[in-house]
């Protein structure tokens, strides 16, 4: 401390050292002070209150039980229950508890059946538990297995009847893709999920809104602490901490709707989509065929899954989301708002149909649907009887990248933001898409066929539909959404979900508008519009547009050697766009058939179908008073 | 040719025969040490055998740096110091911005590992301090406290921001007791002490409510028998049931039933203490005993101040790891979440550990020759 000045400077080693062991030796008396100081503590435990430990350890039956929170409901727009939770009984199995499992399970078998499958996926289970947790064996017990079982109980140490609250999907198939299911959780879930969450937990939503919401849906779970015998069997609860019920959601969707989208597709597989132009709410959203979701919620069953995979029409393939079509002529409302937006056309402009195309210097034909053209037809007529040629002319004048440009406005190319998982982009033609696709220059010939929705296209029916209400609220686009409200708790009231913000509007001019919904009434109104007689009988006017999308190209001569409708069934796509009420669109509605031979025959009656059941869902009073809009 | 490699190889092994590079006891304690830390956790993980044999690939890679940095000269560890201490704080850094974990940012996604960089502040800091006393007179003055001072709190401060007060507080310990090796003096030692008593209020008030929470529940474990008080009570039944002898190797039903939480981890000790009771605990905590003496030992024939501080410090922490972890074990210290050196499951924790005291061993093998 109080170092002559000329020490400061110098470092004296041998000083340091010694200084160090010095140190060294305080601090090791230090660490061996500690150590015995833990020692005596581990004495004062294990050895002086070691009686009163074991008996703790031994009266130590309170077990921690998580109590997995119920799972929200799922509702329509107007409160129909689309899934419910309904109580059940399964049977657990707490391995450690059973000394020989292949015995015990034979054994079990002849008093509840068990089938080959609940046997493998309990097996499957075993493998990933944890101990002492109990491993459920079967699920949805009915009177007469619990019955059977209690009366046997004595010989299954280990197994027991455990309620919980399984799921139902009342309107089934109806809402298979869009609503989805709940499955057991497996391998892979359990990557993702959190544990403390998730404890206690059985199911968890794989598909659609299930699995899209699942955070709402889940809910927090709680515990109890229950005081168990020597056989880990439950005597009493000692406390409970209830678990927090998942939010119950309700969906954009009217569930007569989505019936009626479905029952007008019969037997056709294909898709319908509806959505509220006004909003971007889902109204309805069918793929078709559906499969019973119920079948999925205690694991289908291999036999039912191979059946379901095997089926040809692809039950599983939600189309809606992920089929993607050739557009065909439903984009010429689009394509010829752009021509007019664009300024390259204006509404009166017309264009000589000869019934083929030719392009400058170039001998390949582009046909129209009239062999013999449409002689000269303005915008109007050109959307009513769909005439190629006005179109072929237009994009080619417009060149591919101004096409591109104006398409992606209405969102096409691209995922609509839906609040599903999985959604398909489709494809949008343009230059830059086909050189990273195919790494080929674009050639002149295919924006002449993008024209007309051929060639490179492909849109999903959400897109479709999502494109079309873009168009119907006068270019202003909204996120397509499902979700409408959420309601914590079974008394609480229902909170809206605000919409995503609308996006800025994508027309210039609503006289272009005006003149594009006019052609879209020609296609329904006019007297030779490819939908006529469609709006028959139907309060409000219809804006509509057919759609063929074939998967040759109509410069084959194949297309003239097969003019029957069944062989042209198997080869076109039938499409059908609408918007009604024509001057005010509170719907837009986009039907796709995989296999039809016309859009105007055979998705135009769907279209109208579901159209009918909008209606019936209106306010009666409204609906009788609205007939001044139909028919301009 | 071959003349002149066996020429080389002859001296190799007298060299390595005369003046080992790793000094065997301090070895065959450590060894002994992991073999009791791998059966342990058989028993404490379930008898899962992955669980084991990936605790077994982290004892080789760190077996691995042991030897590896024991090769290397202390004066080149040395000049490495400030590097490796920036590196490692930029690492911490890091994990504040990119990090994930559960509820805590301390881990670091390479892909092939995830690996906590705080654990690695548990050599940088210390060594790091050392570098800094080095060139130093000793004892360190006011100006010397100063500096350290920096040196500790920065790391420390981003490490308890994570949050991971306990290892923030190790962290700490480690650079205070190279400090406190250099041989500063007891009087300054007194009025520092003093000070932070007195500043433990002001500390308090920037906890996490979990780690108030947790120091609140050692007071009076019973107020929350499910929350933080389950773990201590949990693990003062399993420590008290196994008694003078144990209940045997698999058989500790505290572990088994799930009664005890984190028993592979932070409460492997408990495990251990109820399969082996009293008996194992004391042999457990003598073979700790031995490692840390032996440690001393080496740190004091160092040839420098680096070696010497820096190897004290090292062999002072791995006590205080040992210390904390029996404390919280048996309710006598906060759940901290400090791993058992060693036995609890864990790769960065052992690998660190490890190349610790590969730098213990490069100031072995870098020692003194006066006292050959």
């Amino acid at each position: 401390m109080n170092r002559p000045a000329q020490q400061r400077h110098i470092k004296d080693t041998r000083h340091e050292a010694a200084l160090f062991r010095s140190r060294v030796i305080v601090g090791f008396a230090l660490i061996v002070l500690g150590l015995v100081a833990l020692l005596a503590r581990f004495y004062w435990l294990q050895v002086v209150q070691h009686r009163e430990f074991t008996t703790r350890a031994q009266q130590n039956r309170v077990h921690l039980r998580h109590l997995p929170p119920p799972r929200g409901l799922i509702y329509d727009r107007n409160g129909v229950l689309l899934a419910e939770n309904v109580p059940a009984f399964r049977l657990e199995v707490v391995p450690e508890r059973v000394k020989d499992m292949d015995a015990m399970l034979q054994q079990l078998a002849a008093v509840v059946p068990l089938s080959a499958d609940d046997v493998t996926q309990f097996r499957q289970a075993l493998k990933q538990h944890r101990s002492f947790q109990s491993v459920p064996l079967r699920f949805s017990l009915d009177e007469t297995d619990i019955a059977r079982f209690a009366v046997n109980r004595w010989r299954f140490p280990g197994v027991d009847v455990v309620p919980y609250l399984t799921r139902r999907y009342p309107l089934g198939r109806y809402f298979a893709h869009v609503v989805g299911y709940v499955g057991r959780i497996d391998a892979d879930d359990l990557d993702h999920k959190d544990e403390e969450r998730y404890a206690g937990t059985t199911h968890i939503g794989k598909s659609g809104i299930e699995r899209y919401y699942e955070s709402l849906l889940h809910g927090d779970p709680g515990y109890e602490l229950v005081e168990v015998n020597a056989d880990q069997r439950p005597l009493r609860v000692l406390e409970r901490h209830a678990p927090h019920p998942g939010r119950s959601v309700y969906l954009t969707i009217d569930a007569r709707l989505q019936k009626a989208a479905m029952d007008a597709l019969g037997d056709r597989a294909g898709a319908v989509v509806a959505i509220d132009p006004r909003n971007g709410e889902v109204l309805a959203m069918v793929s078709n065929p559906g499969f019973d979701p119920n079948l999925f919620v205690n694991g289908i069953s291999q036999s039912d899954y191979d059946a379901l995979m095997r089926d040809p029409a692809k039950p599983f393939l939600d189309r809606a989301l992920r089929g993607v079509y050739p557009p065909g002529s439903t984009m010429k409302p689009f394509i010829g708002l752009g021509g007019l937006e664009l300024g390259l056309r204006r509404p009166e402009d017309t264009v000589l149909s000869t019934g083929v195309y030719y392009l400058p210097g170039d001998s390949r034909g582009y046909r129209d649907d009239d062999r013999n053209g449409s002689g000269r037809v303005d915008l109007r007529l050109a959307i009513g009887h769909s005439v190629n040629t006005y179109f072929y002319m237009l994009a080619h004048d417009m060149g591919i990248d101004r096409l591109s440009r104006w398409m992606a406005k209405f969102g096409f190319g691209a995922p609509t933001g839906i609040d599903l998982a999985g959604e398909a982009s489709g494809v949008l033609p343009s230059r830059e898409w086909k050189r990273a696709r195919f790494g080929k220059p674009w050639f002149p010939g295919e924006t002449v066929i993008a024209g007309i929705g051929q060639g490179f296209w492909a849109v999903t029916p959400l897109q479709l539909a999502n494109a079309l209400a873009t168009l119907a609220d006068r270019g202003v686009g909204h996120v397509p959404h499902l979700l409408m409200a959420t309601r914590d708790g079974i008394h609480a009231h229902p909170e809206a979900v605000p919409p995503p913000p609308p996006s800025p509007g994508v027309i210039a001019d609503a006289g272009n508008w005006r003149a594009v919904e006019q052609g879209m009434l020609a296609v329904v109104y006019g007297d030779r519009g490819t939908a006529r007689g469609l709006g028959d009988g139907f309060p409000y006017a219809i804006a509509g547009k057919t759609g063929t999308a074939e998967r040759y190209s109509r410069t084959t001569s194949a297309y003239d050697n097969h003019a029957d409708l069944q062989a042209l069934a198997q080869r076109h796509r039938a499409l059908f766009i609408a918007f009604t009420p024509a001057d005010a669109p509170r719907i837009a509605v986009a039907v796709v058939v995989d296999q039809g031979a016309w859009g105007g025959t055979t998705a135009a009656p769907i279209a109208r179908q579901v159209l009918d059941g909008w209606l019936a869902t209106q306010p009666h009073a409204e609906a009788a008073t609205a007939s001044s809009g139909a028919r301009p | 040719m071959i003349s002149a490699l066996r020429a080389r190889l002859h001296r190799f092994l007298l060299r390595t025969m005369t003046r080992p590079r790793l000094d065997p006891p301090l070895i065959g304690a450590l060894l002994l040490l992991a073999v009791v830390g791998l059966v342990t956790l058989y028993s404490a993980g379930d008898e899962n055998v992955s669980l084991v044999m990936g605790q077994g690939l982290r004892f080789a890679l760190g077996g691995a740096l042991l030897v590896l940095a024991s090769r290397l000269p202390p004066s080149l560890l040395r000049s490495w110091t400030p590097w490796f201490y920036l590196f490692s704080i930029a690492l911490l850094v890091l994990v504040a911005v990119a990090g994930e974990g559960r509820g805590a940012n301390r881990w670091l996604d390479l892909h092939v590992l995830r690996f906590q960089p705080s654990e690695l502040l548990k050599l940088s800091v210390p060594m790091m301090v050392a570098w800094y006393l080095h060139p130093r007179q000793l004892p360190p003055r006011w100006r010397d406290l100063v500096a350290v001072a920096v040196i500790v709190a920065v790391p420390a401060v981003l490490i308890a921001r994570q949050p991971d007060l306990g290892t923030a507080l190790l962290v700490a310990a480690a650079g205070t007791f190279a400090l406190f090796l250099s041989g500063l003096q007891w009087w300054r030692i007194g009025l520092v002490l003093g000070t932070l008593v007195a500043a433990l209020p002001v500390a308090w008030h920037f906890l996490h409510d979990y780690q108030r929470q947790r120091v609140l529940m050692l007071l009076d474990p019973s107020s929350d028998p499910l929350g933080s008080g389950w773990h201590i009570i949990q693990s003062k039944i399993a420590v008290g049931s196994g008694g003078l002898l144990g209940k045997g190797w698999h058989q500790g039903t505290q572990s088994r039933l799930e009664f005890l939480p984190e028993h592979t981890t932070d409460f492997i000790f408990a495990v251990f203490a109820e399969e082996f009771g009293l008996i194992g605990v004391t042999l457990l905590i003598a073979l700790y005993a031995f490692i840390v003496g032996r440690s001393l030992w080496i740190a004091m024939q160092a040839r420098d101040t680096y070696s010497r501080l820096l190897g004290g410090a090292i062999a002072m922490s791995f006590f205080v790891y040992v210390l904390v972890n029996g404390g919280m074990i048996t309710g006598i210290l906060p759940v901290v979440g400090v791993p058992l050196p060693l036995v609890s499951y864990g790769g960065t924790s052992a690998v660190s550990l490890l190349a610790g005291f590969g730098v213990l061993m490069s100031a072995y093998a870098h020692r003194k020759l006066l006292d050959r």
